[in-house]
């Protein structure tokens, strides 16, 4: 017995072949309409809603034995979620899996675009908790389909106005609605808008699954990605006013990290691979030296 | 005065099955006009308006509406798509009670500001501004601009689903029995405000009503219906002061007088 | 110059359908014109059918047959059997009603109650209340009341209002329900000199009065509305 052999019961990367080919047809479609929400018959997955059911059903779907495997939470590849879809791939497909964002063929994110530019040779798969950025404003089902249809979209910049009134300027910093090839309105799935500009006419497909609410969607590569705004209040991106403690990068995502009870806490970089390199590459923060080891 | 007509209703019926809604129903309905639609609950006079409103499907007739290049269309025969934006932009509807016609959970400023960024406007300022415009127009502080329609009043919340309705200047508006939930002190002063907007603006109405007396001060032509059917109409002070119909007369008759 | 107003053989009566159907004629045969800068008076006891035919002439009052002519844009109209929305175009441009009692609306100052008729003309908000502001001076309506809604005034103060908002344009025909009922001598005079200002203008004016001074002052006619009473037997 080799020792993949009680393992034989699963086909590869767990989903059925049919099952593979239902949501390949969703994925093709959703290609074939940027921003759209395709319906597909989402399956039970081995791990609770909330945990990437949706990502992790295209992942299935798209993975071949030749592919290397990223996945990252929130940035960070060694978070308990990244780690154990990560170890659910290998399981299930024996591919290749990696933590390096150049390397990977495909990564799978929660919350996160990597720093790193993509490539035309990759597909980014997201976690969408929920997909129909109307939701919260219009709760019938039918009739946010109906708006999408008809192009309404009226309604989305409601949210944005309610945001200016209440704080004087679009408050909104993640899931931050944006407008697909000049047509669909889609949720970029909770992203920090910072990541919203990497979506605009990037070189890698973007795919996104929400398991729960059975959607896939996709961002084609070289599409138009535009943030939704008002003339008088553009959409602009988070600044930070320091650079990265550990590898002094700006002009990326940071994280705030708590370092004691005493109120003392530095700023990271969300990505960790993206950290990883710089530092290896001599890049130090003005705490790299201090607080390496307790964040490493 | 114009010499065509805004809306022309042929024949509208609907049934439910083969219970009758509305049956035979026909009439023009003229550039600054208000019409009243008055009977009891059950008259069919609810079905109409949202037969003639787009809203509910009649089973025969044809409903034309005159669009702003003086074309007129038959509104079942127009796309969906056309018939929204034609909804949302050159009509209004006023409901009986204003959740629907509101969205209680954003505030006053962006409840009229919906219909102006539905139709592109993508200036802040200029939403704000011409919001706090019609807050002033239909008597609401514009300190009250952030809040949420559901810290309003009754009152104040159909004053605001007037303006939410009236801020892209639509030549037709539909009420279903817009003083309905209110206070008598409250509805007269929210019918005053509607009388005074419909003269300003030179509104056409259609207002379906029970209350005989919103039918006086607002409109100027009444259709009394009974069983589905139209079975009187005129000019309202010549049906509310010379009624001829039985059933007309009982309504004339049953009004409390103080 | 057509006459303003022909009425032909006009016929009324109620239906009352919650005693019965009892049909209870009022008149038939109403025959009359009145010619322009004329008043003519309707006359005859009270209950005898006056007022209803000035509301039948107003269109408030269905007519169950003849004619009632009136001339608009040079057309002859009948408004015995006109559509609402001529009735009410005539009732802007043509004809003008002075009502027994004032109907108020909440909220409108009287002012505007007044200037109303000419607003509806086209005529701009501030020089339709100048002339509405004339009317109340010249009708002796103290300045304090201009600005406040009729609904809490005496008889007499809505009396004075009603008659200014039926003054205030220049219809050719104006139909008066005992406009001086509750006034004092003085203000019934104002109302003369109103009426034969009128007259001279060339309007036609048609009036119930039951004051027999004012009717001897303004009448150039009587009109006997006994002569229209219908008779049972003569049905």
């Amino acid at each position: 017995m080799n020792k993949h052999s009680e393992l034989a019961v699963y086909n590869f990367a767990y989903l059925d072949e049919q099952t593979k080919r239902m949501i390949r047809r969703a994925i093709l479609k959703a290609i074939a309409i940027p921003g759209y929400q395709v319906p597909f018959a989402s399956r039970e997955m081995p791990m609770p809603y909330g945990w990437g059911t949706g990502g992790v059903q295209v992942t299935a779907s798209i993975l071949g034995p030749d592919d290397t495997l990223k996945v990252i939470d929130q940035g960070a590849d060694d978070t308990t979620n990244a780690v154990s879809i990560r170890a659910f791939f290998q399981k299930v497909a024996h591919v290749a899996v990696t933590t390096q964002t150049a390397q990977a063929t495909i990564i799978q994110t929660r919350h996160r675009i990597p720093e790193e530019t993509l490539q035309d040779n990759q597909v980014l798969v997201y976690q969408v908790p929920i997909p129909e950025p109307l939701r919260f404003l219009e709760p019938r089902e039918t009739e946010t389909r109906k708006m999408h249809a008809l192009e309404e979209y009226g309604l989305m910049h409601v949210k944005l106005y309610e945001d200016i009134a209440r704080n004087g300027h679009i408050a909104t910093t993640y899931a931050y609605p944006v407008k697909v090839e000049g047509r669909y309105v889609m949720d970029p799935s909770p992203t920090p808008k910072f990541d919203n500009p990497k979506m605009h006419r990037s070189q890698a497909l973007q795919l996104f699954g929400a398991g729960r609410e059975k959607r896939i969607y996709a961002i084609p590569p070289y599409t138009d990605v535009v943030s939704l705004d008002f003339e008088d209040h553009p959409f602009e991106v988070q600044q930070f006013e320091e650079p990265c403690a550990l590898c002094a990068a700006s002009g990326v995502y940071l994280d705030e990290v708590v370092l004691d009870d005493r109120g003392g806490r530095m700023f990271v970089c969300s990505d960790t691979d993206y950290c990883e390199k710089r530092r290896d590459n001599g890049h130090v923060g003005h705490l790299n030296g201090e607080t390496a080891g307790a964040v490493k | 005065m114009s010499d065509h007509p805004l809306l022309r209703v042929n024949a509208i019926t609907k049934y439910y099955g083969s219970r009758v809604g509305c049956t035979d129903v026909s009439f023009n309905l003229w550039p600054g006009e208000v019409l009243a639609i008055v009977g009891e609950s059950g008259s069919g006079k609810t079905t109409l308006l949202n037969a003639i409103s787009t809203n509910l499907m009649p089973t025969s007739g044809t409903v034309e509406y005159r669009m702003r290049d003086g074309q007129f269309r038959d509104l079942y025969r127009m796309g969906e798509a056309e018939r929204r934006f034609l909804m949302r932009t050159d009509w209004g509807f006023v409901h009986q009670n204003p959740a629907d016609g509101l969205r209680m959970t954003v505030s006053a400023g962006a409840n009229v500001g919906e219909r102006l960024m539905a139709i592109g406007n993508r200036h802040y300022g200029n939403i704000r501004q011409e919001a706090t415009q019609w807050l002033g127009r239909v008597e609401i502080d514009a300190d009250r601009i952030d809040d949420q329609p559901r810290d309003f009043s009754g009152g104040m919340r159909q004053r605001l689903q007037i303006a939410r309705n009236l801020v892209t200047g639509p030549r037709l508006v539909f009420m279903d029995e817009p003083t309905g939930g209110l206070d008598v002190s409250v509805q007269a002063r929210l019918l005053d405000l509607v009388r005074g907007l419909v003269n300003d603006l030179g509104l056409s109405a259609i207002v379906v009503t029970h209350d005989l007396a919103v039918a006086r001060l607002l409109s100027h032509r009444m259709m009394v219906m009974k069983e589905g059917r139209v079975i009187e109409h005129g000019l309202t002070d010549r049906v509310l002061d010379d009624p001829r119909e039985p059933y007309t007369q009982l309504l004339v008759s049953s009004i409390l007088q103080v | 110059m057509p006459t303003p107003l022909v009425v032909s053989e006009v016929a009324k009566s109620f239906t009352m359908h919650l005693r019965d159907g009892i049909q209870l004629p009022v008149v038939e045969n109403v025959t009359f014109a009145v010619a322009a800068g004329e008043c003519a008076v309707l006359g005859g006891p009270s209950g005898i059918g006056k007022s209803s035919i000035l509301k039948m002439l107003y269109g408030n009052y269905g007519v169950d047959a003849g004619q009632i002519l009136i001339t608009h844009d040079q057309e002859t109209v009948d408004i015995a059997s006109a559509d609402p929305r001529t009735v009410l175009a005539l009732r802007r441009d043509v004809i003008g009603y002075v009502s027994q009692f004032l109907r108020t609306v909440p909220r409108v100052a009287a002012v505007d109650v007044v200037a109303e008729p000419l607003v509806a003309r086209g005529v701009s908000h501030g020089k339709a209340r100048a002339r509405a502001v004339e009317l109340l001076e010249k009708l002796n309506l103290p300045e304090r009341l201009w600005s406040l809604p009729p609904a809490t005034f005496s008889g007499g103060e809505q009396q004075r209002v009603n008659i200014a908002r039926g003054f205030i344009t220049d219809h050719p025909l104006l139909l008066l329900d005992e406009p001086t009922a509750s006034l004092d001598a003085a203000n019934r005079a104002v109302v003369v000199e109103l009426i034969r200002a009128k007259k001279a203008a060339g309007v036609a004016l048609l009036g119930i009065f039951h004051d027999n001074d004012v009717r001897a002052e303004i009448a150039d006619r009587i009109i006997d509305v006994s002569g229209f009473r219908v008779t049972r037997d003569a049905a």
